[in-house]
């Protein structure tokens, strides 16, 4: 029998009993729109990832104080509660390690601002004027501040654009004068904004002043809590943050990541991480979708059974009129396909709905991909064909004879 | 065992057996049976439920394969088909007709004669199809109701319906088991009548299994079983002629 004879009568059979094949559709259109959505909630985590990794600047080496492995002497300290990071290891890295472009010491805190009648507590980082530059951060409005300024502790200041939206609604912060604990600090410029970052926090939501200021004059503290480094080139970073650990434990005296009071990290290196965390889970995600398009199989062959038993006579009579096994076999099959292709079809288009609906009601990032689509439809197909294969057999297994006769 | 004759019939069984095992005991629903039928023929097989009759239809009609004996249609030996070459022939060669219709629901009466159509072993045009099974629902007088589905239609009318589907391939043979099982009187001549002109008009073979002596009484020939054997083979000496009874007929009620 012609190949679309089968299918005629598939759909046919399909409409017969709009109802009952709604249902079990519904089974797969879930399982396949979950899918979908999943799969566009993980492309999106990653895309934005990578998008952040691009705004980041790939070439940054961060060299933080403290690690987790056991720092010197019994106490694990934890990244960033030690105190052994200091101004002279910044300068070895700048001048010891050739593939190195630029070096900032790096500290920060946080404090309680005031400008006019408006009070914030943010995110104070304080580097030397290459630091904007090696993280990869650009000036809205305004300038940087010198290397003078760094040299002599200014007190000067670039503000994040959220520090920007708080305390200055409505007038242009260039210029005028912030309170830090009650310090004036004058605003040199402002930071593009860079959007939220992969957890969702807001990077805009911070102030940038020369490190010697926040170390002299707000922290009174002369260690640094980080060196920020940028390799000459992507290709660099490895080596160079090699380069670095190496030199770090020659001056730290320390032998390996067991006793390192320090921690050697590469931009890409968080990002595989975070890459990872959200493959993981996607992955999990995606797992549970699958149960459920598994689950609308399981309705496809349940209901396929029953269609099977109710029609065994109609079986009976097509084999009495000359369908063989195999004819009797691909109508049933393409009748379980046909469900579950139709399901599947209605849940990617359920699924791109999610998914625009997770961006746009909660913000969640999402991607479509075309190959996102082609799985889970082909899946869904797959389903089909799985669990339409054990009814389809059964019919055509049918002796025409107790078929005609059955009631 | 007969040499092969001038004219090969139709249809010729020699010796054919059939038994099953039924639990423990062995059943022979078939002891022998011995049989030719001409084309053209208008044949009643008649016997009390199991008399075997309704297991010879079976095999006659490729639905079933004999356990002995051999099953010769238009001369070629199918007792040994397997299923799929026995479900082609069945296409091909042979028309059923049933006592409970055996109609697809929700199907309209033009799609269900359609239906062996789908199964030919050269596909039929959509076209030609339609065309044909709208000639054979006028040749049984339900042209008009082509668009109805079987629940809006009469006994007597799925029964037609059944006919035209029967003949869609045009077979060589027509087994019609106990058609007028599920009819009123009424209803009953107007399907013979219609068995009657096919056969007369078509010289379509036409093989009646009923366990009423009086719808065999239509028949040109009648076979008698018994206990897997056939007991009487003879020419009806009075033919009952449908179309003459039915004008006899009061008018129906409701038409």
């Amino acid at each position: 029998m012609p190949v679309i004879n089968t299918l005629k009568i598939a759909l046919k059979a399909i409409r017969r009993n709009k109802v009952r094949s709604g249902l079990t559709m519904l089974g797969v259109i879930i399982g396949v729109a979950s899918v979908i959505a999943m799969i566009a909630l993980g492309s999106g985590a990653r895309a934005s990832i990578d998008q952040q990794i691009q705004s980041q600047g790939t070439n940054v080496i961060y060299v933080s104080a403290g690690s987790f492995g056991r720092g010197p002497g019994a106490v694990r300290g934890g990244a960033g509660s030690i105190t052994t990071l200091t101004l002279e290891d910044a300068r070895a890295i700048a001048n010891e390690v050739p593939t190195v472009a630029l070096v900032s010491p790096m500290v920060r805190g946080r404090a309680q601002v005031v400008a006019g009648n408006q009070n914030w507590n943010t995110q104070m980082e304080g580097g030397n004027q290459d630091y904007i530059a090696i993280r990869n951060w650009r000036l809205q409005s305004g300038e940087n501040f010198t290397a003078r300024d760094v040299l002599l502790a200014d007190k000067v200041c670039l503000l994040g654009s959220s520090v920007v939206n708080i305390l200055f609604p409505d007038s242009d912060p260039v210029g005028q004068v912030i309170r830090v604990r009650n310090l004036p600090f004058r605003v040199l410029g402002v930071l593009a904004p860079k959007g939220q970052g992969q957890f969702g926090q807001d990077q805009d939501d911070l102030i940038v002043a020369p490190y010697t200021t926040l170390q002299k004059k707000l922290l009174g503290i002369t260690h640094l809590n980080q060196v920020t480094v940028s390799a000459r080139s992507a290709d660099d970073v490895e080596p160079t943050a090699v380069e670095i650990t190496r030199l770090m434990r020659q001056r730290h005296r320390t032998s390996g990541p067991e006793d390192d009071d320090f921690t050697v990290r590469t931009v890409e290196e968080m990002a595989a991480t975070r890459v990872e965390m959200a493959n993981t889970m996607t992955l999990l995600l995606m797992s549970v979708a699958s149960v459920s398009l598994l689950v609308g199989g399981i309705g496809i062959m349940n209901i396929m059974l029953v269609s099977v038993t109710e029609r065994t006579r109609e079986i009976g009579l097509r084999m009495a009129v000359g369908a063989r096994t195999r004819d009797i076999l691909r109508q049933f099959l393409a009748e379980a396909v046909g469900l579950s292709v139709v399901g599947g079809a209605v849940g990617v288009l359920l699924g791109l709905g999610v998914s625009r609906g997770l961006t746009q009601g909660l913000g969640w990032p999402t991607m479509i991909t075309a190959s996102a689509i082609v799985i889970a439809f082909a899946f869904a197909a797959a389903v089909g064909v799985f669990f339409g294969y054990y009814p389809a057999r059964k019919a055509a297994n049918l002796d025409p004879i107790d078929a005609l006769r059955y009631e | 065992m007969t040499g092969p004759s001038v004219a090969e019939a139709l249809v010729r069984v020699v010796d054919l057996k059939k038994s099953y095992a039924l639990g423990d005991v062995t059943v022979h629903a078939l002891r022998g049976v011995t049989l030719e039928v001409a084309a053209g023929t208008f044949l009643a097989v008649i016997g009390a439920s199991g008399s075997g009759k309704s297991t010879f239809m079976n095999i006659i009609g490729l639905l079933d394969r004999p356990t002995g004996g051999q099953y010769y249609l238009e001369g070629e030996d199918v007792s040994g088909f397997d299923r799929d070459r026995r479900a082609t022939l069945r296409n091909k060669k042979i028309g059923f007709v049933f006592q409970s219709f055996n109609l697809l629901p929700r199907t309209t009466a033009l799609e269900n004669v359609e239906l062996p159509l789908l199964y030919a072993a050269r596909p039929v045009p959509a076209a030609e199809a339609r065309t044909r099974a709208q000639a054979l629902l006028d040749a049984v007088g339900l042209g008009a109701r082509a668009g109805h589905t079987p629940n809006q239609l009469s006994g007597g009318q799925m029964q037609r319906v059944a006919i035209a589907r029967a003949l869609v391939n045009e077979p060589e043979v027509l087994l019609a088991d106990e058609p007028t099982g599920n009819l009123d009187t009424r209803t009953s001549v107007e399907v013979m009548e219609i068995l009657q002109r096919l056969n007369r008009e078509r010289g379509i073979t036409v093989m009646l299994i009923t366990h009423e002596h009086d719808i065999a009484e239509y028949a040109g020939r009648v076979v008698i079983f018994r206990d897997g054997r056939v007991v009487s083979d003879e020419a009806v000496p009075s033919r009952r002629d449908a179309a003459v009874e039915r004008a006899a007929l009061p008018p129906p009620e409701v038409e």
